[in-house]
């Protein structure tokens, strides 16, 4: 292992991100306060608990991993697109460093960045509503996992994009849509039974189940079949990732 | 001299059903400079490319320092700084910075006294802390040198080093290359400047349709190509060339005042002395004579040709 590349790829991602650190964190609490303003006071005061628990608090975790989701993607798509964009890229093409190297570095600085923005959102909703978190340490596994999974799949989407309209288009047309479905808002057992049935075919609500899980100890699907969820996500990214790098796919001719 | 990079039978045939190199047989040497000379679309930077790892060889086996380029990459590359034609450089990032990224994307332990070194000798130190974005194309050029340099290469691959360079900076650049080559850096530079081959080549390789046409030491290569050309200048214009002198297939210039005459400079008798005499019994007068040595861009120019 080259692990002096791993660390130079990560550092100089990393630095990327300090560079624009504000903007970074800024614009997450402000959506994030949004949210609270529009669903926890507006709204919410007239739905109260869901499940037993009050609104505010029961769409947090939800709120954290629809923020976490698409800042992995976006941070790790456009930390690859963009030396593939200036033409960098030829340096880290014509270096020692094995593909599993510079998925480390990029996708570890992507998944850390947005692992700090989650961070920044849970402290942020502690100031609007009262938060306890049931199982700590399974949340910040929770959180750690999708940090990395949808970095990945960001890594993937980094790589195929030949433009940056394609770089927009995953997560506009995709991801946004499964977040909205996948019960950041509501518990699926609010959903009419057809509609419930197709829900469990997006893998969000594997995750945002899961999550909420360790906040507050009840879930709308296992948790072990939350974690089994996001374990053949990643799977399924880190074997499309081993595959461009073998063939070279969009990257190297 | 041992060979340090050794390209066999390469061949390289992109998606689109291109053949960019045609089996491409290279020896290159430990500690020379060798240019590789070709026109626009000849292949220079394919095959480049495909030795420092960019591109995958269709077929054929490319090996440095005895590591195969494929299955024994990290040993090969470890070898090699490569210099891109394009400047692609990440406009924020400081030119330290940059150069230290390189050495630890290669694996390197950090060594900023070596650093300021290179930044010296390419005159970047005093913009060590300036953003890439903010220097001149010259200078974005000179970086792309030091990170190439960064992890202390033992080949150097300068693809179009001088490419929009002015004159100024290219003679710098060349004094870069003389001093790498003392250092006992190997040298590969592309180029379509043959005044660039001319002055600072050991061993000039011309590429041409995916195919290396030859390799030769340059100085043997001028020797042995070159003509050289007598040009005379006369004291009243001719109208044309007088039969008496027709064996010596003189060309008469646009106003009849100059006449040129082409020999072999090593071959055993060049026919000038016998030309003066032929003149003089013609009874043309001479003001003035001149000789000049076929440039290497004339040679190359009538190899691409006979290739076509």
């Amino acid at each position: 292992m080259n692990w002096r590349a791993i660390w130079t790829i990560y550092r100089s991602e990393m630095a990327r991100t300090f560079r624009t650190l504000v903007q970074s964190l800024v614009a997450p609490i402000i959506s994030t306060s949004l949210y609270f303003v529009v669903f926890g006071t507006a709204i919410g005061s007239r739905i109260e608990t869901v499940e037993g628990i009050d609104y505010g608090a029961f769409i947090v975790p939800g709120l954290i991993m629809l923020t976490v989701l698409m800042q992995s993607i976006s941070n790790a798509s456009f930390g690859i697109y963009f030396p593939k964009f200036i033409g960098t890229i030829y340096e880290v093409l014509s270096a020692p460093v094995s593909f599993l190297e510079v998925v480390i570095g990029y996708v570890g600085a992507a998944a850390t960045k947005s692992l700090m923005i989650g961070l920044v959102i849970y402290v942020t909703a502690n100031l609007f509503v009262t938060l306890p978190v049931k199982h700590p340490f399974a949340a910040l596994g929770f959180l750690v996992l999708t940090c990395v999974s949808f970095a990945l799949f960001g890594f993937i989407i980094g790589i195929w994009a030949k433009n940056f309209e394609q770089l927009q288009l995953v997560p506009l047309l995709v991801i946004n849509p499964l977040v909205f479905l996948g019960g950041a808002f509501y518990s699926i057992s609010m959903l009419p039974p057809v509609w419930q049935t197709i829900t469990l075919f997006n893998p969000v609500v594997y995750l945002i189940s899961g999550f909420r899980w360790s906040f507050f100890g009840t879930a709308d699907v296992g948790v072990g079949l939350s974690l089994a969820a996001i374990g053949v996500f990643t799977g399924a990214c880190l074997l499309a990732i081993w595959w461009i790098f073998r063939t070279g796919w969009r990257i190297r001719s | 001299m041992a060979a340090i990079v050794s390209v066999e039978n390469l061949r390289k045939v992109y998606d689109s059903g291109f053949e960019a190199l045609k089996g491409v047989d290279l020896e290159i040497r430990e500690g020379e400079i060798l240019a590789l000379l070709g026109p626009n679309g000849a292949g220079k930077t394919t095959l480049i490319s495909t030795i420092c790892g960019i591109t995958r060889p269709t077929s054929g086996r490319v090996t440095v320092a005895g590591h195969d380029v494929v299955t024994d990459y990290r040993a090969s590359r470890r070898l090699i700084g490569l210099v891109p034609q394009e400047i692609t450089l990440e406009p924020f990032t400081k030119v330290m910075v940059a150069a230290r990224f390189t050495r630890g994307l290669f694996g390197k332990a950090p060594d900023d006294a070596y650093i300021e070194r290179l930044l010296r000798q390419l005159s970047l130190w005093d913009k060590r802390e300036a953003m890439t974005k903010e220097l001149s194309g010259g200078m974005k050029r000179r970086v792309l040198i030091a990170k190439a340099l960064a992890h202390q290469p033992r080949i150097l691959f300068l693809d179009e080093p001088t490419a929009g360079v002015d004159v100024d900076l290219r003679k710098s650049m060349w004094e870069v290359v003389e001093a790498l080559r003392a250092d006992g850096v190997t040298i590969i530079l592309t180029t379509h400047y043959i005044e660039e081959a001319e002055a600072i080549a050991d061993r000039i390789a011309v590429i041409n349709g995916g195919r290396i046409l030859l390799v030769e030491e340059k100085d043997r290569l001028m020797r042995r190509m070159g003509r050289k050309e007598l040009t005379i200048e006369l004291q009243c214009p001719i109208d044309a060339i007088p039969e008496t002198l027709a064996a010596f297939e003189l060309v008469r210039g646009e106003d009849g005042q100059t006449l040129t005459y082409s020999y072999d400079r090593a071959a055993e008798r060049t026919g000038i002395v016998t030309l003066l005499s032929a003149l003089s019994e013609a009874g043309l007068v001479l003001r003035d004579l001149q000789t000049r040595q076929n440039s290497l861009e004339d040679i190359f120019v009538g190899l691409v040709r006979e290739e076509a």
